[in-house]
């Protein structure tokens, strides 16, 4: 693909003896949505982190805006430009943010590093962004302590998206948010896309908000790709056994949960 | 005290009116607003809602773990017998026959203790078992909640074990004092999906072969119909509705409800856009005077602001919601 703001390609991380990421290939179109899909020790948050810069990969190349990023930054000037390529929101919304500092005071600031605005266009800016994930001026002025997880999540995009990314690194960022305040979280990221062109990395282990957030999927396990292709497809009908399992793990309607790996241990005990 | 909404005698669990307030920034304020709650002996009953709803309160109620300085008004009885009234042995006897299952086992487990004392204290406390034959019984137990090689596990320290197997402990150790009533909190939300699967029916299977009653916490609606009869919806302190499971997921009688299952992306479609509530769940001394839910009501009416409304019996079930009927016939007669 010709197009693609980010491509990955034979991404290997090793730690120590662990090899926790290998041969992870996959690329992200221009304002695209590519989930990540794995449980808990697949990856996946390696994979994100390398992307940012925040681990080095052992081996393999990660590509953004056409620009190799493999290698650490050599200038505090290289570190700005990658910054401003690729943003990232993690899962936990009560960890991300300077107590001390309000919303706007954190935007603004990322404006003043990333944008050559001057102090007025910046305030405007900051409304703006506001405005597109739903916070007003009071919440925007508010301590983070105020503010409610869904509220800080919001703010954590707004931030990211100052920097005006090509492409959003999303971290299970809607996993630790209540069910009605995720909905209206989803909803931003949707218009966001909608409205910005940027792309969305979007790494998730809920199938249900991957399916209304992203085209295109990933399934990872044990630190590779086992399965890919677009969202729907991938989810009306796994192929791979394991993407089947986790797709038959989701409680639903009809849902029975079911012992998988603890069958010998029930036969075990039937047998005495 | 005589119970409105039926007469069944085999209650196990009756919650009745139950009102908690907590010292909170220098004064009392309430987190649980005449909460009536009933579980019958066997039966799974789920209650959901969302963070502040009250639904962890009121667990922690039944066995009396309520922060300090709270102020109880209301009866919880558990097998007929007045859990306020309990004291000293009787309190920890009612403890270890309501065990609670939390959200983060390593929160609840002596980090410096191996499995295997914390399997059997339990045990040799107050039944005096043996230390050798408590040792057998938590091995036993561990088999059957799908932890293979028990023996070696019991010397182990919960650092060694993941999340999933450690939480199978938790059940284990609550299983292990023949209880009447488990009390699970949110017990896997930290998990995998496909390990939450496996515990889930681990928890399920046992509670079935025992006759164990459960009291299952969580903030998700589709699990809670998955493995409890009957589940209760809780929002800004209240229970807004209680229904058979499965009914209440496909055809919710309350707004709330009904607003909670659209707000959940489907697995099945991608929505246009999911419809959401305005603004926030509330705690209960959020809350508005009328409805708690009024605020951030589609169907709100003057009189839902006037008049809070309390459970009423409504097509099998109970709703908190004056125009319950009126919503009811609505949706019965499908929109063009």
């Amino acid at each position: 693909m010709s197009e693609a703001i980010l491509r990955v390609e034979g991404l290997r991380k090793v730690f120590g003896q662990a090899v926790a990421v290998e041969e992870v290939s996959f690329s992200l179109p221009r304002a695209g949505a590519l989930a990540v899909v794995g449980e808990s020790g697949s990856g996946k948050t390696t994979v994100a982190r390398m992307i940012v810069g925040l681990d080095r990969p052992t081996a393999g190349r990660v590509t953004a805006c056409g620009r190799d990023r493999s290698q650490p930054a050599r200038s505090a000037r290289e570190r700005r430009r990658r910054g401003g390529e690729v943003q990232i929101v993690f899962q936990d919304p009560y960890a991300s943010l300077d107590p001390r500092q309000s919303p706007a005071a954190a935007v603004e600031e990322v404006l003043r590093l990333h944008t050559r605005l001057d102090r007025g266009r910046r305030r405007a800016r900051v409304a703006e962004l506001a405005d597109l994930v739903g916070l007003d001026e009071r919440q925007m002025a508010a301590r983070p302590a105020r503010l409610s997880g869904g509220q800080r999540q919001r703010v954590a995009i707004a931030r990211a998206l100052a920097a005006e990314p090509r492409i959003l690194i999303l971290d299970e960022c809607v996993a630790a948010l209540d069910v009605s305040i995720q909905a209206q979280v989803l909803n931003v990221l949707s218009e966001v896309r909608e409205r910005t062109g940027v792309a969305y990395l979007f790494i998730s282990h809920d199938l249900a908000v991957v399916r209304q957030v992203t085209d295109d999927v990933i399934v990872m396990r044990h630190g590779s790709v086992v399965e890919r292709g677009p969202t729907g497809q991938v989810l009306d009908a796994p192929e791979h056994p394991y993407t089947r399992l986790l797709r038959a793990s989701v409680p639903g309607p009809g849902w029975r949960p079911t012992r998988r790996i603890t069958q010998q241990a029930k036969q075990a005990k039937e047998t005495r | 005290m005589s119970n409105p909404f039926g007469n069944r005698t085999s209650d196990l669990l009756d919650i009745s009116g139950l009102t908690v307030a907590l010292p909170l920034g220098g004064r009392h304020r309430t987190v649980l607003s005449d909460v009536s709650l009933r579980v019958g002996a066997g039966e799974a009953v789920g209650l959901v809602g969302e963070s502040g709803s009250g639904k962890s309160m009121t667990a922690r109620s039944i066995v009396r773990l309520l922060p300090a300085g709270a102020h109880t008004e209301g009866s919880i009885r558990l097998g007929g017998a007045d859990v306020a009234a309990l004291r000293g042995p009787a309190l920890r006897d009612l403890r270890r026959r309501v065990p609670m299952v939390f959200q983060d086992p390593r929160a609840h487990i002596n980090p410096v203790r191996t499995i295997g004392d914390f399997l059997t204290e339990a045990l040799r406390a107050h039944s005096r078992t043996p230390r050798r034959a408590g040792q057998e019984r938590a091995v036993r137990m561990l088999e059957e909640v799908g932890v293979a090689d028990g023996r070696r596990r019991l010397r182990q320290y919960p650092h060694e074990l993941s999340g999933g197997l450690l939480q199978r402990v938790m059940i284990a150790a609550a299983l292990l004092t023949e209880p009447h009533l488990l009390l699970a909190d949110e017990p896997t939300t930290a998990l995998d999906v496909t390990t939450q699967a496996e515990v889930m029916a681990i928890l399920d299977e046992l509670r079935r072969e025992r006759g164990l009653a459960m009291l299952f916490i969580t903030h998700d609606l589709e699990l809670a119909a998955a493995v409890c009869d009957r589940t209760a919806v809780m929002y800004a302190g209240r229970v807004m509705e209680v229904r058979a499971s499965d009914l209440l997921h496909q055809h919710p009688l309350h707004p709330y409800t009904a607003a909670l299952t659209a707000a959940r992306p489907c697995l099945d479609r991608r929505a246009e856009r999911l419809v959401t509530t305005a603004g926030r769940p509330l705690s209960a001394f959020e809350a508005p005077d009328g409805c708690p839910f009024a605020t951030r009501c589609a169907h709100v009416r003057q009189r839902c602001h006037d008049t809070r409304p309390g459970l009423r019996p409504l097509a099998g079930g109970q709703v908190a919601c004056v125009r319950a009927e009126e919503l009811h016939q609505e949706r019965a007669v499908p929109h063009e």
